[in-house]
């Protein structure tokens, strides 16, 4: 009942914006917040199944990014021919090295020996993988450089890009969870948080894989261009019918568009988080989560278990991103901020009721509505409380001004209002 | 010569900076081992907290300077430090009474208490970026440098100069000041010593008599002060800017846990640790190399291992290393 109502609240919020504002304004609400759930069920999954704190969802969300342009955008030919497979060679050195390394501290005895060895083989190979892979990143990068520079991506249809994303996040969370999961909560939080930092900072720099901070432009689209629409008298005759201009309708018809595939893809995704709830294994996580000491007494292999989890979590944060890349058709790695892509889904996570998928998709919604709107409201607020001022005054000019910071300081309040009182979120777990 | 040249590049470029920016490490990284220890959790607000009492101290600096005050050579920013402390610890003060002494009572698990100063840390980002806007801020006054380049190369006829700016002076000044009045304070004091115990375990510090809610008020004192006297130093050394203070979390956190977590001492290390790999691995030796290798060995790139933007990613790499090898840190942390 209580669930019911909360989702009508939203809904009743979002139409309201189109009656007021637009209906593109809601409807950009909709997608987002489609998005945004989809995040919240991967968050959900970790720490309101398993009580695993990931704080590098952005990491993950910008591997989902990354994967939209490695499959969608065309391949470049000339970057390939100056150093393509150079680089892939140059990367597979790097892995080798480390394999090595691997390898030999596990065979030879412990010792002054095996550290003197190992350093070696590390230093001599550090050199060796940037001896190849450094003159392959320069031909590359000089190759068409202010639109180019990179070697593209397969040109696939960029709908094959979401399991992708998804892919390369599991794998990342797999390399953290292997070397992470071992510790203390608050340990395995500030290592996801380094590892988004590593993510962010390798799609910033690494030009030859994604243009790094000159961005990436025109992805290609799973749904057809407004212009296209714009030119199909069929089109153009459907929205005269139901009375509309065709240009807000073909960007109407794009975002319903939009909608209808990212709705599909979170209504999947809730199913099968609702099975896994309901099933042996959703018991066994969470009894895992309430009492490590007693499922393990039990038999269960807890750290299998968080591996499995963490896995899965990430590989969905990393699916939103692909989507919410192909939504924006662009990537721009130095958009992934913290506070926007980890800490704002965390506030979803809590607000919504962590250990209850309608409630995470609830706090997606509800949050990213309120991330929109919280800044014309804070402007209006600003507005209406400087209005007996003095229109030259600074002190009016500085509260107008500040209004778009009240986002993270509304975000803050809500965050700990909800964990005072209601710490199980507004959809609290069953 | 060629080696004195070569050592003052190097003095130049890695050593002064590295150990100025160590210096604000450990200072914030000091910060957070002590809410370890006696609050038991991880503060992510930690960062926020720095750029807050840094912004207090920026607005009563302004302040100072209308009215026309100074310190002659040195910055007003340390004549207006006290007041930024003593704002900065009615902040954290107030921020206990109402949020955190909740969840002390009920006894939450730790990992509650961090996803609370979660909350908390967008809270005081909010307040900070509504006071001071989100841009560049620029307090630093009083003498650039303690010795230009010029001069040092006048003085001593080497062809490379050794510049220190009076921030870099003065961090490291500060923050030796301030370690050994914190460490006099935890090791000779009444007060100092209760925290300790209380630390070390909470029980039967609190069946020796000890008051927890004033060990916990004087903690968050003594954090609000070294986040402040770091948040200014770093503002004065770098630049003042809210978003760089939240990015500082990672090389803190990195700093707190190499050296172990709850320990001061381990703070202290593992925030050198960290700043000196950071700017060796990042540094381009080419210059240094120069003088030092025969000319036939003479490198023909940078010699840079890493560029300059992955110096994050260097924090959190040592934080790995040294966590595979020893669980809780260089001096044997605790975990709760």
């Amino acid at each position: 009942m209580r669930a019911a109502g909360l989702f009508a609240l939203v809904i009743a919020l979002i139409v309201l914006t189109g009656f007021t504002q637009s209906w593109n304004v809601a409807l950009g609400i909709v997608n987002m917040g489609l998005v945004s759930a989809i995040m919240a069920l991967g968050v959900n999954l970790q720490w309101g199944f398993a009580g695993l704190f990931n704080v590098g969802i952005m990491g993950f969300v910008a591997l989902g990014g990354l994967a939209a342009v490695l499959i969608g955008q065309p391949p470049v030919g000339a970057a390939w021919e100056a150093g393509g497979p150079r680089v892939l060679g140059g990367l597979a050195i790097g892995l080798g090295v480390i394999a090595a390394a691997v390898i030999l501290w596990r065979r030879l005895p412990a010792g002054r020996l095996r550290a003197l060895v190992l350093l070696g083989v590390l230093i001599a190979g550090f050199f060796i993988y940037r001896g190849v892979f450094d003159p392959a990143v320069q031909a590359i990068e000089a190759v068409n450089a202010a639109t180019q520079g990179y070697l593209g991506g397969l040109g696939l249809p960029i709908l094959i890009a979401w399991p992708v994303g998804a892919v390369l996040a599991a794998v990342a969370a797999w390399a953290i969870g292997k070397t992470a999961l071992g510790l203390r909560s608050d340990y395995l939080a500030i290592a996801t948080l380094g590892i988004a930092e590593i993510i962010i900072s390798v799609l910033r720099n690494e030009d030859w894989l994604a243009r790094g901070v000159k961005n990436v432009i025109g992805l290609p689209r799973p749904v057809p261009y407004e212009v296209d629409l714009q030119q199909s008298p069929a089109f153009v005759e459907r929205a005269a019918g139901v009375g509309l201009d065709p240009v807000v309708a073909s960007t109407l018809a794009v975002k319903l568009a939009y909608t209808g595939l990212f709705a599909v893809i979170l209504l999947l995704i809730l199913w099968l988080s609702q099975s896994a709830l309901a099933s042996p294994w959703g018991r066994m996580m969470r009894a895992i989560r309430d009492n490590e000491v007693a499922a393990e007494a039990m038999g269960k292999n807890v750290k299998a278990r968080h591996l499995q989890v963490f896995v899965l979590g990430s590989a969905i944060c990393g699916l939103a991103g692909a989507m919410m890349t192909t939504l924006d058709g662009q990537l721009t790695p130095s958009s992934y901020q913290p506070l926007r892509f980890t800490f704002l889904v965390w506030v979803m996570v809590i607000v919504g009721g962590s250990g209850n998928n309608y409630g995470a998709i609830l706090g997606g919604f509800l949050i990213w509505f309120l991330w929109v709107q919280v800044e014309p409201l804070g402007l209006w607020f600003m507005q209406t409380i400087s209005d007996g001022l003095d229109p030259a005054s600074p002190l009016r000019a500085h509260l107008l001004a500040s209004a778009a910071h009240m986002r993270l300081f509304t975000m803050g309040i809500l965050l700990l209002l909800v964990l005072r009182f209601s710490p199980r979120g507004l959809i609290p777990e069953r | 010569m060629d080696f004195l040249n070569g050592l003052v590049t190097l003095l130049n470029f890695v050593v002064i900076p590295a150990t100025a920016y160590g210096a604000q490490l450990a200072l914030g990284a000091l910060g957070v081992t002590l809410i370890y220890g006696i609050l038991r959790f991880s503060n992510f607000a930690h960062g926020d907290t720095m750029a807050f009492g840094a912004m207090a101290t920026i607005l009563v600096t302004w302040g100072f300077q209308a009215l026309g005050l100074h310190l002659w050579g040195l910055p007003t920013a340390l004549l207006a430090l006290p007041f930024g402390i003593a704002i900065a610890a009615a902040l954290v003060i107030a921020t206990d009474r109402t949020i955190y002494r909740f969840y002390r009572r009920q006894k939450v698990s730790p990992v509650i208490l961090v996803i609370v100063s979660m909350g908390v840390m967008f809270v005081y980002n909010g307040i900070v970026r509504f006071v001071i806007g989100p841009d560049d801020q620029n307090f630093a006054d009083g003498a650039r440098f303690l010795i230009s380049a010029r001069d040092f190369r006048d003085l001593t006829g080497l062809d490379e100069g050794l510049a220190i700016r009076s921030s870099q002076a003065m961090t490291i000044v500060t923050a030796v000041i301030v370690v050994m009045v914190l460490f006099w304070f935890l090791n000779r004091t009444r007060t100092g010593k209760s925290m300790r115990a209380f630390s070390d375990n909470e029980d039967l510090a609190l069946l020796s008599g000890i008051n927890p809610e004033r060990v916990v008020a004087i903690t968050w004192i003594i954090v609000a002060a070294l986040a402040t006297v770091a948040g200014v130093l770093y503002g004065l050394d770098k630049s003042f800017k809210p978003f760089t203070y939240f990015q500082l979390l990672l090389p803190i956190f990195a700093s707190a846990i190499v050296g172990g977590l709850g320990s001061p001492l381990g703070a202290i290390v593992g925030g050198f640790v960290v700043a000196f790999s950071e700017v060796t691995i990042t540094y381009a030796w080419k210059k240094v190399l120069e003088y030092w290798l025969p000319a036939t060995l003479e490198p023909q790139g940078l010699v840079q291992l890493l560029s300059t933007d992955y110096k994050f990613a260097v924090s959190f790499a040592i934080l790995v290393i040294v966590l595979l090898f020893r669980p809780t840190g260089l001096f044997r942390g605790k975990s709760v």
